[in-house]
């Protein structure tokens, strides 16, 4: 056995060696949290979308990420018309028809089609396994035309999931700020919003939804910087603080460090590792039949 | 047993950071099995008294403790009488290498005084780190943008001095395509793993870089050190090529360090 294992080892004993339980009972009862990855893409890795989930899952495994919340599809457009988010989608749904129960999906939807994106919503979620909303950077999300799918979404117990950013090099035109996120939730107060990046600038955008309760930070996607979670759970609680890797661009190593690297109490990690993911979709899963 | 070539000592000029005093980042490599620490200085990155920078530094290294402390002071070749900072870090405190911040100190890897500074270098026998970035550009200061080195010159500069050993750190995403490849393809370049993004990172960077020169790097304690700990589990490594990264290569660069690292050993 090589000594320098020992160190990664040590690293990684709150990811764990390997996936855990379906149930997730289990996972509460062992040392093993239940790590949840609630921000995945099928990127970073080639081939069919059954055969880019199964890399995806194997890097997963490696590192005892347990279930993971793919969204958006190969094309990345940033604006899509309806004929190509149904694509995209389509391509989520076939990875998770790969690994049911522990491949999640949340709907890929562009505020600036509201009917169509209702209807794909429906067919997503109301109709099918989906179990959120994605919105990336087709429009900021303070804007009122993003109310009825929202509504829409809330109504069914889904959580939208928003792209947030807030770069000092300048934000893209319809690129979402955490105080957008904070704008919109203030308007729909029943809703559950993820702040996905929680602005990056994450010292910025913690404190832009510290006041809005109904807005938890994700930590995906921008560098392992110390600090960060410790930052997010002293000023929102870790219960609205949620793990989330933004892989394949990003390494999931380097998201899952911000939070197994923090100077937090364990408790604080497994909450934030999955509890609270499995807390937010626990709702519309049990309408829907599915195990968390 | 872990060489970690790439770790900072004190404090990041924008927020205090978890690790940023000599206990706590001692501690938290001991506790990860890193035995030695290739360490520069945050200071180094703004301030202008780099002499004054480079002693804190030889001194706090030699409080090392469990984890040994390998100073590599930096050197800004825009600087009046850098000549004699280089003969400092390697005469008087008998540094191993140096580090260069070449964003942050204003100058292009295509200035003359920088092929001066890999000649004397070379002459000497020290390792060269480039950092290519020390913080993402999205997230600077929005008084203090930098952006990354560009790594264009580099390839012919290392290639005209084939005996120096170059570290980059902190590389990815500022060297990719053809620029990475030419890089990849010289001997006397190593890359680190701080910065090394991606599904699979690392087991992707093998696929260009010979695993000999592949360094465990960490940019601790900007980055939290578990995030290196865990790219090297993410990616499916053989037994041989983790210790090559993890230790073995950082200690064959160093001739000082793998004897260190044998004493730490025995």
């Amino acid at each position: 056995m090589l000594r320098h294992t020992a160190g990664v080892a040590a690293a990684a004993a709150l990811a764990g060696r390997q996936s855990a339980s379906a149930s997730g009972q289990e996972d509460e009862r062992s040392s093993k949290p239940l790590i949840w990855d609630v921000h995945a893409h099928l990127s970073g890795v080639a081939g069919t979308p059954e055969e880019r989930i199964k890399k995806l899952l194997e890097y997963a495994d490696r590192v005892g990420v347990d279930r993971v919340v793919f969204h958006l599809g190969f094309s990345r457009l940033t604006d899509p018309p309806p004929d190509q988010l149904r694509r995209d989608n389509d391509e989520v749904l076939r990875a998770m028809a790969v690994a049911p129960g522990r491949v999640f999906g949340f709907v890929y939807l562009n505020p600036n089609y509201v009917d169509e994106s209702i209807r794909e919503f429906d067919r997503c979620v109301t109709d099918g396994p989906m179990v959120g909303v994605k919105l990336w950077v087709a429009a900021r999300c303070h804007e009122s035309r993003l109310d009825p799918i929202v509504q829409h979404a809330t109504r069914a117990k889904a959580p939208i999931l928003q792209h947030t950013w807030l770069k000092t090099v300048g934000n893209m035109p319809g690129e979402s700020t955490p105080a957008d996120m904070a704008q919109l939730a203030a308007r729909h107060p029943q809703a559950t919003f993820i702040a996905a990046h929680v602005g990056g600038n994450w010292e910025h955008g913690i404190r832009a939804i510290r006041a809005t309760g109904n807005v938890v930070a994700e930590l995906s996607g921008s560098d392992p910087t110390a600090g960060m979670a410790e930052m997010a759970v002293r000023e929102l609680g870790a219960d609205r603080v949620v793990y989330g890797s933004d892989y394949g661009g990003r390494s999931l190593a380097s998201q899952l460090a911000k939070v197994t690297g923090a100077d937090l109490s364990d408790e604080a990690k497994h909450l934030i590792l999955g509890l609270n993911v499995r807390r937010i979709l626990g709702p519309i899963c049990r309408d829907k039949g599915i195990g968390v | 047993m872990m060489i970690d070539v790439n770790v900072n000592l004190s404090r990041w000029p924008f927020r205090r950071l978890p690790c940023d005093t000599h206990d706590r980042l001692t501690l938290k490599l001991h506790q990860h099995d890193v035995v030695q620490a290739w360490v520069s200085s945050f200071d180094a990155v703004l301030h202008r008294d780099i002499g004054g920078v480079n002693l804190r530094l030889a001194e706090a290294c030699k409080e090392s403790g469990n984890v040994q402390l390998v100073p590599f002071g930096t050197v800004n070749p825009m600087s009046p009488d850098w000549h004699e900072d280089l003969r400092r870090c390697h005469e008087d405190y008998r540094m191993p290498g140096i580090r260069l911040v070449p964003n942050y100190h204003d100058y292009s890897l295509e200035n003359a005084a920088v092929a001066e500074l890999f000649q004397l270098a070379e002459n000497r026998g020290l390792i060269v780190q480039i950092a290519f970035r020390m913080e993402d550009p999205r997230t600077q200061h929005p008084r203090l943008q930098v952006p990354d080195v560009d790594p264009a010159a580099l390839s012919a500069l290392a290639g005209r001095h084939p005996r120096l050993k170059l570290v980059l750190l902190n590389w990815q995403p500022a060297v990719t395509g053809t620029p990475l490849k030419q890089l990849a393809a010289a001997p006397n370049v190593f890359f680190d793993i701080a910065m090394c993004e991606g599904v699979g990172g690392v087991g992707s960077l093998l696929e260009t870089v010979s695993v000999e020169r592949v360094l465990f790097g960490s940019h601790v304690p900007f980055f939290n050190l578990e995030s290196s700990l865990l790219k090297i589990r993410e990616s499916p490594l053989t037994p041989e090529q983790l210790k090559a990264i993890t230790h073995e290569n950082a200690a064959r660069l160093s001739a000082d360090g793998a004897s260190r690292v044998t004493n730490a050993n025995s």
